[in-house]
C-alpha cells in the first residue's frame, strides 16, 4: 500500500518502501527503499545493484557526524521520533542540514503529530511521514503556523539579529 | 526596558492563535491528553490539583505599569482576583478556565506578556539581578544579554523538544542577587583585564531531586559568542541528556556521570565546530547588535540630587513606622539622591508572593508617579521599585502601606519564601504556606525579627524544590509518609556568592511540630552566636551541625544520633 505524506509542502503518494529489518524482501525491483543504517552497513552492494535508490534510516541516539561519511551521497537520510516530545533528531537534522551541507531528501518518521510538523520543517526536514491518525491536511498547515521566527534554524530565516542590521523594524 | 518591534509583536500575537487552535482541537477530542499536556506546558499551562495554573513569563524579571494594570484586569476577569510571584520571578495564576485560556493570553500579548515556555521541557524565563541597572556593584549591566539570549532560545525549534527543563541565570554585580549557580546554565559577565566584555559559563547546576550547584565551563567566552556557547550546551543537552527517567533528565545528572572533564570536552568541541560553520556566522552577535538591544536598557532621566534629595533621616526620627521600613526596605541607589525600594509580599497571614489585582492597580500608579513606570519580581517572591527618589520615600510608603506592601521585613524571618504547595499544586506531598504563616506568626514582632537579623527560611511542598528549599539557611521539604504531612529540614544552604546546599539535620518533624522546631533552631542560634553581628549562616558554619540538631530534637537520643 503506497502512503501519502508531506513533501516540500506538498501533500504525495510515497515512492519509497521502508524495508524492515529481517526481511528479505526488499520491495519491488528496481524501486526506492528505505533500509536501516545497519543494514545498509552489510548489505551496501546487493542494495545498489537491486534498486534504484537506496536510503538509510538513522537512529536518533548515532552521532550524525560521525557516520556521515558512510551515508553523504545517499538520496534520503531518515530520522527517528520513537516519541513526537523526543527532540534529539532536530539536532541531528540541523547539523546534516547546516554543518554536513546534506542536500538530499531529510525525512522524519516515527510518532510524527501535527503539532510536530512546524519544527520539523524549521530544521531542515524537507518530507514528513505523519503518523497514520493524522489528518494530512492539518499537517500542511502546520509547516506556516507560525509566519516569523527569531533564529536561522535550517529553514532559510535570517536570524532577527541580522534582519535588524538592515533594516529599522517598525517598534509596536 | 525592552520594547516589542513588529517582529516580537507578531511572534507573540501568532503564537496565541496556534494554541487556540491546539486548545479547540483537544476540547473537541482531536488530541490525546498526553499530546496536549506538552503542547500547553509550552503554553505556560499546568494541570494543578483543582485547576489549570497558568505561568506567566516575566523575563529576567522586569515589568512595566501597564503590564501591572493588564495584571490587575486578567485577574479579576479570569481569575480570582490574585496572583503569584514565584522563585523565578514569574506570574503564576491558579484558577483559569482552559477554554478561556487563548483569550487570556491575547489579552496578556497587548502587553509583551506570555506563557511561551513557561513549563515543559524546554529553554524556560531567565532571571536576573533584580538590581540591574542600579546596584552599586555592578560591573556590567546583564539585562542586553538576557534579551538577546531570549530571543535565541524563544521557540527555537531545535531546542523546543528538550530531555527536561532548562534554565538560565544571569549576573553582571559582585553580589549574585539571582542565585545564579542554582540554574542549569549561569552567566557571569566579566570584564578583563584589557577591558574586553565575555562571559564566565557555570553549567549543570538544578535544585530538585539532587541538588547541585553549576559547575565552571568556561571562565571567558568572547562577548561576540553568547549564542554560540548557548548553542553548544543546548546541543550538547539534548543529544545526551538522558529521555529513559525523569528524575535523571536534568543536564546536571551528564555532568555527574561523565565527570566534569568529559562533560566540559563535549561542550568545548560543539562550540569549536559551531564557531568554524555558517551555524557560527549566524550566531555571532556583532557590537552594533548588542548595543542596539542595550539601547533598550538606558538609565531613565533621573533628576539633580539638589532637585530630588531630602534629609531621610531627618523624615524617620519623626515617624517610626517609615523609620523601620527605611531600615529594612530601602536600599542605596548608585545614582546620588536615589533609593531602591523592596515591597514585601509578606504580610501577616498572607500567602508569601501574592498580589492582588488592587494591589496591582496601586503598584502600576505607584511605578508610574515614583519610579520611571517600571517595577521589578525578585528571587525572593519580593517587588523592587528600582529608582525612587530621596524625596518620595515617605510618600511612597504611605501609599504602599494602604494596600499592605510595606511591611518592614525584607531579608528578615518572616520574609519567607514558599511554593504554593499541596492547597494548590498537584506535585506538592504537603502544604507550604500554611507552614510559612505559622512560622511567620511566632517571630511576627519587629523587635524579635531586628533580633534574628538576617535569615532565610525557605519551603517547597515536594522534592522538586520550587520554593528553593535546599538553597535555603533554613530550608523546610514537605514529604508524605503514609498519607501524611512530614516536615524534613535543611541547615546550612545559601543561594548567594556563597552559595550551598544544605545538609538534612536529621528525621522529618510532622505537621504540629514543625513550627516549634523552627523556632527552637533559632532561639538556639541566639544563643549560639558570638556577636549580634554574627548572622544565622556564619554561626551555623563556624558551630556546625550538633549544637542544632541538639536543639531541634527534644528527644535526647534522636538528638544524640549522628
Amino acid at each position: 500500500m503506497t502512503a501519502t505524506i508531506l513533501r516540500r509542502g506538498e501533500i504525495v503518494a510515497d515512492d519509497w518502501t521502508v524495508v524492515e529489518d529481517g526481511r528479505t524482501e526488499l520491495g519491488a525491483a528496481g524501486g526506492k527503499v528505505i533500509v536501516t543504517l545497519a543494514r545498509w552497513r552489510a548489505e551496501r552492494e546487493a542494495l545498489l545493484s537491486g534498486h534504484a535508490a537506496v536510503g538509510v534510516l538513522v537512529p536518533n541516539t548515532a552521532d550524525i557526524e560521525a557516520v556521515y561519511a558512510e551515508i553523504a551521497d545517499r538520496p534520503l537520510i531518515a530520522l527517528q521520533f520513537p516519541a513526537f516530545a523526543d527532540g534529539r533528531a532536530l539536532s541531528q537534522a540541523v547539523v546534516l542540514r547546516k554543518r554536513l551541507r546534506f542536500a538530499g531528501e531529510l525525512r522524519a518518521v516515527g510518532d510524527v503529530i501535527r503539532d510536530l510538523v512546524f519544527w520539523l520543517g524549521r530544521c531542515g526536514f524537507d518530507s514528513i511521514v505523519p503518523r497514520k491518525d493524522q489528518n494530512l491536511e492539518g499537517c500542511r498547515a502546520a509547516l506556516g503556523e507560525l509566519g516569523v521566527a527569531y533564529q536561522a534554524a535550517a529553514d532559510g530565516h535570517t536570524p532577527v539579529w541580522v534582519r535588524r542590521r538592515r533594516v529599522q523594524v517598525a517598534v509596536h | 526596558m525592552y520594547r516589542y518591534d513588529a517582529i516580537d509583536h507578531a511572534l507573540v500575537t501568532q503564537r496565541v492563535e496556534q494554541f487556540r487552535d491546539q486548545t479547540r482541537r483537544y476540547l473537541a477530542g482531536e488530541l490525546s491528553e498526553e499530546e496536549f499536556r506538552h503542547l500547553r506546558l509550552r503554553n505556560g499551562l499546568y494541570q494543578q490539583r483543582f485547576a489549570p495554573m497558568l505561568r506567566i513569563s516575566v523575563p529576567y524579571g522586569l515589568l512595566e505599569s501597564a503590564q501591572l494594570r493588564k495584571m490587575a484586569h486578567v485577574v479579576r476577569k479570569y481569575d480570582k482576583g490574585y496572583a503569584h510571584f514565584t522563585t523565578r520571578q514569574n506570574i503564576q495564576l491558579n484558577w483559569p478556565k482552559l477554554e478561556q485560556v487563548p483569550d487570556l493570553l491575547a489579552e496578556l500579548a497587548e502587553v509583551q506578556l506570555h506563557g511561551i515556555q513557561a513549563c515543559g521541557n524546554d529553554t524556560r524565563n531567565i532571571t536576573s539581578d533584580y538590581l540591574a541597572g542600579v546596584a552599586a556593584d555592578e560591573h556590567i549591566d546583564p539585562r542586553p544579554y538576557c534579551e538577546l539570549l531570549r530571543q535565541y532560545v524563544t521557540l527555537n525549534p531545535e531546542f523546543y523538544w528538550l530531555p527536561r527543563k532548562f534554565k538560565f541565570g544571569f549576573t553582571g554585580a559582585a553580589v549574585d542577587r539571582a542565585a545564579t549557580r542554582t540554574n542549569d546554565v549561569a552567566v557571569h559577565l566579566v570584564r578583563r583585564a584589557d577591558g574586553a566584555i565575555g562571559y564566565r559559563f557555570f553549567v549543570g547546576g538544578g535544585l530538585g531531586r539532587l541538588p547541585m550547584l553549576g559547575q565552571e565551563m568556561n571562565p571567558f567566552v568572547p562577548e561576540s559568542d553568547l549564542l554560540r556557547y548557548a548553542c553548544a550546551v543546548l546541543r550538547t543537552f539534548n543529544r545526551f541528556g538522558r529521555r529513559d527517567n525523569i528524575h535523571k533528565a536534568r543536564i546536571k545528572i551528564v555532568l555527574r556521570e561523565w565527570g566534569i572533564e568529559r562533560f566540559r570536552a563535549a561542550i568545548e568541541e560543539e562550540y569549536a565546530k559551531i564557531n568554524a560553520s555558517l551555524e557560527g556566522d549566524e550566531l555571532l552577535l556583532l557590537p552594533e547588535d548588542i548595543e542596539r538591544i542595550r539601547a533598550h536598557f538606558t538609565a531613565p532621566a533621573y533628576a539633580p540630587q539638589a532637585e530630588i534629595g531630602a534629609d531621610v533621616a531627618g523624615i524617620a526620627a519623626r515617624d517610626a513606622g517609615f523609620a523601620a521600613w527605611i531600615r529594612r526596605n530601602v536600599r542605596a541607589h548608585k545614582v546620588p539622591g536615589y533609593r531602591v525600594v523592596f515591597v514585601s509580599l509578606k504580610a501577616p497571614d498572607h500567602v508569601p508572593g501574592d498580589c492582588s489585582a488592587e494591589q496591582f492597580e496601586a503598584l502600576a500608579d505607584i511605578s508610574d508617579t515614583y519610579s520611571f513606570g517600571e517595577l521589578r519580581s525578585t528571587y525572593d517572591q519580593n517587588l523592587v521599585l528600582a529608582d525612587v527618589a530621596e524625596r518620595d520615600l515617605y510618600e511612597v510608603w504611605r501609599r504602599l502601606d494602604a494596600v499592605k506592601l510595606a511591611t518592614p521585613n525584607i531579608g528578615l524571618v518572616t520574609d519567607i519564601v514558599s511554593c504554593p504547595g499541596l492547597d494548590f499544586c498537584s506535585l506538592a506531598n504537603a502544604g507550604s504556606i500554611g507552614v510559612a504563616q505559622d512560622i511567620y506568626r511566632r517571630f511576627d514582632t519587629l523587635d524579635a525579627q531586628y533580633e534574628i537579623g538576617a535569615i532565610r527560611i525557605t519551603i517547597s511542598g515536594c522534592m522538586n524544590g520550587c520554593g528553593h528549599h535546599s538553597v535555603g539557611h533554613i530550608g523546610i521539604l514537605g514529604v508524605d509518609k503514609h498519607g501524611e504531612e512530614w516536615y524534613q529540614v535543611t541547615l546550612g544552604g545559601s543561594a548567594g556568592n556563597d552559595a550551598a546546599i544544605g545538609e538534612r539535620i536529621g528525621r522529618a518533624l510532622a505537621r504540629d511540630e514543625i513550627a516549634d522546631g523552627v523556632e527552637r533552631l533559632i532561639r538556639g542560634y541566639l544563643e549560639l552566636r558570638c556577636d549580634e553581628d554574627e548572622t544565622f549562616i556564619e554561626c551555623y558554619r563556624r558551630v556546625g551541625m550538633a549544637p542544632f540538631k541538639a536543639r531541634l530534637y527534644l528527644n535526647e537520643s534522636e538528638a544524640a544520633a549522628a
